[in-house]
Parts: C-alpha cells; structure tokens; sequence
C-alpha cells in the first residue's frame, strides 16, 4: 500500500488507484501512465479477475513481462486470496465478481511452475529452429515497433511468459496459438537460444 | 577437387552426389539454386546461406532488381504507406549472408541433368532446387479478360507497377464513379486480400469521391473474415459497397475493357474502374518444370515442402498446394523455413526437427481498424493440417482494433527483414 491507494479519497501514486479493479481492463485508470506492456496488454484486452490477479499478484512478470511494479510477488495462495478478497469491497458491482464467498480462491490457483520444468536444460540447436517461427515477427536484432523485442530476454522470464500464453492467462491470440502447441521441452530450448542469441 | 573434410563428416551421400554428378566437376561445395526471390524464396536463400555459414553455395534468381511485396500493398492504395515502404532489394542477401544474387528469369530446369536455364542463355546447375515463382493467372478464367488489357483493367494480384497504376486509376475516376471488382474463386493468393483491397478503396473513395461506389463480382459463396469485413464496411463506409456473390450472378462475368463494361449476369455495369483478379495457379516456370499437377499447383511432401514430383526440388508458398495453409506471404516464409532446415539436413547433415507451419494475416479496414486470422499446422502423411486458430471477432473496441494494427506493423518490418535480411 505504498504504492497504491485504495477507498474513497484514492488517488494515483506510484501506482495507479485501485478502486473498481475487479472488471477493469489492465492499464485503464486515467491520467496514469503505465509500462508499454501495460499498454500492450491493455489493447490485448486484459481484465482483472480473480485468474488474473491471481497471476500477478502471484508473480508479475509471468504476465506483464516489463511491468513498473517494483513487486517480486506472493507466493502464498491463501495470502493472495486475501489480498484480492480485501480489494474486492472497493469494486462497485461484487455481483459481478465470480464466487459469491470474500475468501473464494481462483479456479487455478498455482501460476508458478513447477520446479521440474523450469529445470529443464534447453537444446540450443532445436530452439534455434523453432526461433525461427518467432522471427517472423519478433526481430532478432532487437528492433521492435508494433511487436516487443524478446532478444536476451532471461530463460526463466522467458519460459513463465510462455507458459502463461500457453495457459491462457496472458492475451493475445498470436502468442497463445503459437505457446499452445509448445511442448515444455521446445519451450527451454527457445528459452536458452533467446537468452544467448549470436 | 577439393573436397573439404566437413564435408565428408557431414554428408557422405552429398559429396557422393557431387562427385557422380557430371555438371558439379570442380565444385567443393554442394549447390542450392532458388528460383523466385519472394517470401518463400527469399527465406529459403537466406537462411540455407546464413545457417549453413558457406558451406553450401546457394544462388538466388529473382528478376527484380526491386521487389514489391504484395503483402501491404493494399494499404499503399489506402494511403496508408509510401510505395518505397513496400521495396526490397537484395544488397543484403549478398554482402551479408554470401548468397548468389542472379536478376534473370529462368526458362527451363532440365531435372535429369539437374541445371537451371537463365533467359541470358546461362546454365546453372545444382543439388537441390527450390522453386518458389509464385502464382500465373489461368487463361480464359474471365472472358474478355488477358494479360495484354492489365492496363484498362488491372490485376494488382503481383506488387509493383500494377498496385501503382490500380491506385492512380481509382484517384482519377470521376465524382460518383464506380470501381468494379472481379474476385477470384478458390484457391487464390492472400485469402482476405480482395476485401482489404475493397476496403481500402472505399477508404480513399469516402474522403475523396464520397458519392462513388463498389461493385464486386465474386464467384465464391463466402469468404475469409466476412463477417468482419461486412461490419466494418458499413460501420465506415455505409452504403457504399455492394457486393453480388453466385446467388447474384456473381459468378457469371464478362469484361469488355475497350468499353470499360462489366457484364454480370448478362447486365451491362458501365464502370470507371474494373479491378480483374483472375483464377489463379502455379507461376509458370513451375509448369514448365513439370512440378504441377492437375489442379495447377505443386504437390508437396507435407513433412518437409519437398516436391511429390523431383525428390531433388522443394517447391515453396503460394506455387503449392499445401493443405490446410493458405496462400500468404507469412505462409511461404514459414515453409521456407522447414525447407531450408531440410535441405541443409541432406547436403551438409545437419539435425533436422519435425517441421512447424504457422501464418497470420492482418488485414486493415479503416484507419487503425486491424483484424487478424491466424492458425498453426502440422504435417501428416496426407497433408498439413490445421492444429488450431483464431479470428478477431465482431464488435471488438477500437483500441484491441488499433493495437492488432500496430501489430500488423510490426508483423511486416519483422518478416521483411526475416526474408531480405
């Protein structure tokens, strides 16, 4: 809460205001201004849920890969499920908000991964292949107008932000088509050339 | 002849290939000729030249000094893009990634001897073809319609010249004139393109000539993104289009370009411009070379883009019949790049990977109104097949519309330089 503010004299800090959050598209509260992925994933059509902010709450870099928000996150399911259970009284139509009970948990509670695939070592050669389905749009010199740059992205951000399209959490038709059909392996072994492309 | 230790390690069957190979006496390195310097050919050459880091000689033939992409070049007649944005050359291909950049058509492949025959009167010769030449109109398919009236009635179906002359037509027809479009049954190059195109005239037309309209013929009961078009159509053009499919005659045209007449169904439409897109198939080398069958285009091996026809040709984009894919700039760049990893496989031994197809097309409806239709594929023994999609859908709001537009953008400065480096 020192970054955001919530209730009835709410106003934007660091961070925009938090009232009404449960149905707002990300990145939406006038007057402030956000990350490029913020924006990105306000014209993506991202609404805050439960699912959502559950995932980035949870870790928000899994779904806003260049957010501001100086948060590592929470990795308790039952401290983010009060977290959002507190936010809630400050949106207008609750009714609205699936799960009638302040404590309900979201439908799929762990964004995290589990440890044995972000263990997986990535073959370099077999994701220099499949990276090449991605530079059709992503440019491997790092340019990006109109589409990010994912050049020397971190593996491990790298495979959460795969995962996440790939369940569905992060929007955007493209990407989710494009992770759906990702095995975990071919995931890593993107992740590892991306990390250190020549 | 040298034969480098490389390449004995790496590929037993190539240098074998090579040294049986009469024409390839004095050769050190296996060959790829490319025929066709588009998005499928274009790739092809780049990325067996950049990943095979000289280790295969690969020559690139591409008439044009400077390569229009079709892909855009509605939205150059839209106002939306100079036509110098839509030019490529090949300067990179050369000076960076060493490929052998030949501007000449080609007349005939010999696939016995396995040369290539330039219209300069030289002989190129190779281990693996890639043939990517893009579509050729079929003859006859719109009576009264040749190539030799392209200039009374433009086909704008190749970027270039055409989309120039198309754009210049549509500014000087008269305060309500019509323009007229004869739409192209199945299959045909870029799928949402025709209605793109209308839309990006009834963009000009409504700021400049708001009393004109458009006329399209269209053999086919439905088509791709319709209802997204149709929406947007009369959301910013109301009025304006009107559109007669098969039930309506649509499939019953005639052209007389001398008169500039449109006769559907037997009615005389006196227009000011008349769009002609003919039915389309392989670019006419690919018939020459014999890799085309019955229905026009090539039959391709679904698992690697190798031709059902020649084992030593791979055959790339809109040129083949690729299944579920349409034909799209995004498509052939996609092939290209399983061919590619094919090819090298069997000349220098690299590890191949199961293939992976996708493609996306953007298509713009008015300014920063941006839809998308995209899905993935896979290869099966029959063919590539679709593994899943997606379509922006109606009544979306204006900024999901502006930022798949932004995104369409970025799509197009990414696959340009994907292709022509």
């Amino acid at each position: 809460m020192t970054c955001h503010e919530v209730g009835p004299d709410a106003r934007n800090r660091i961070g925009p205001h938090l009232n009404d959050l449960f149905g707002r598209i990300a990145g939406a509260v006038e007057g402030f201004r956000y990350s490029e992925s913020m924006e990105r994933a306000n014209g993506d059509g991202l609404v805050w849920d439960l699912d959502t902010l559950n995932a980035y709450i949870e870790n928000p870099k899994a779904l806003i890969s260049g957010t501001r928000m100086n948060f590592r996150g929470l990795a308790d399911a039952t401290e983010r499920g009060d977290v959002m259970a507190y936010l809630r009284q400050f949106s207008a139509s609750p009714r609205d908000i699936p799960e009638a009970v302040p404590t309900a948990l979201p439908s799929d509670p762990e964004v995290r991964l589990p440890e044995d695939i972000l263990a997986i070592e990535g073959d370099r050669a077999w994701g220099e292949y499949l990276a090449s389905e991605c530079k059709t749009c992503h440019q491997a010199d790092g340019s990006a107008d109109g589409i990010p740059s994912i050049t020397y992205w971190p593996e491990e951000d790298f495979v959460i932000a795969m995962h996440a399209y790939k369940r569905q959490i992060r929007p955007n038709p493209v990407m989710q088509m494009m992770a759906g059909r990702l095995s975990d392996e071919e995931i890593a072994a993107l992740a590892a050339y991306f990390a250190a492309i020549e | 002849m040298k034969i480098s230790r490389r390449l004995f390690l790496y590929s037993g069957t190539a240098a074998a290939a090579a040294l049986s190979a009469p024409a390839l006496l004095g050769q050190t390195r296996p060959r790829v000729v490319v025929i066709g310097g588009g998005a499928g050919g274009g790739t092809a050459a780049r990325y067996i030249a950049k990943d095979s880091a000289g280790a295969i000689d690969v020559t690139l033939v591409e008439p044009s000094r400077t390569y229009y992409t079709c892909f855009f070049s509605n939205l150059y007649i839209g106002g939306f893009r100079e036509l110098s944005s839509i030019a490529h050359s090949y300067g990179t291909m050369a000076s960076e990634y060493g490929v052998n950049v030949v501007h000449d058509w080609v007349v005939g492949v010999d696939r016995d001897a396995r040369t290539v025959a330039l219209a300069s009167g030289d002989t190129l010769s190779y281990d693996r073809l890639v043939v990517s030449p893009g579509i050729d109109f079929v003859d006859g398919s719109v009576p009264g319609w040749d190539v030799s009236q392209q200039n009374r009635m433009p086909h704008s179906w190749k970027g270039g010249s055409q989309t120039e002359l198309l754009k210049a037509q549509i500014e000087a027809m008269p305060e309500g004139g019509v323009f007229a479009m004869v739409a192209p049954p199945n299959p045909y190059r870029c799928p949402p393109g025709p209605y793109e195109r209308i839309s990006m005239v009834a963009h000009v037309l409504s700021q400049s000539n708001p009393s004109a309209k458009i006329l399209v013929a269209d053999p086919k009961e439905s088509y791709s993104k319709q209802a997204l078009f149709e929406e947007g159509w009369s959301r910013h053009y109301p009025g304006m289009v009107e559109r007669l499919g098969p039930d309506f005659g649509g499939n019953n045209v005639e052209v007389r370009p001398e008169a500039m007449e449109l006769v559907i169904d037997g009615v005389v439409e006196k227009v000011d411009v008349c769009n002609v897109i003919p039915a389309q198939k392989a670019g006419h080398i690919a018939g020459v070379a014999g890799l085309a069958d019955d229905s026009g285009f090539c039959p391709i091996v679904p698992a690697s883009m190798q031709s059902q026809i020649d084992p030593n040709i791979y055959v790339l984009g809109d040129a083949t019949n690729a299944g579920d894919m349409p034909k799209s700039g995004y498509s052939a760049n996609s092939q290209a790049k399983v061919a590619a990893l094919a090819i090298r496989g069997e000349l220098t031994g690299v590890r191949v990977f199961p293939a992976k197809y996708s493609n996306t097309c953007w298509s713009l409806i008015a300014t920063e109104d941006g839809v998308k239709v995209g899905a993935s594929y896979e290869a099966t023994d029959e063919k590539i097949a679709s593994v899943g999609g997606f379509v922006s859908q109606t009544g979306e709001d204006s900024a999901l519309r502006k930022q798949t537009y932004e995104e369409s953008l970025g799509w197009y400065a990414g696959i340009t330089a994907d292709i022509f480096g």
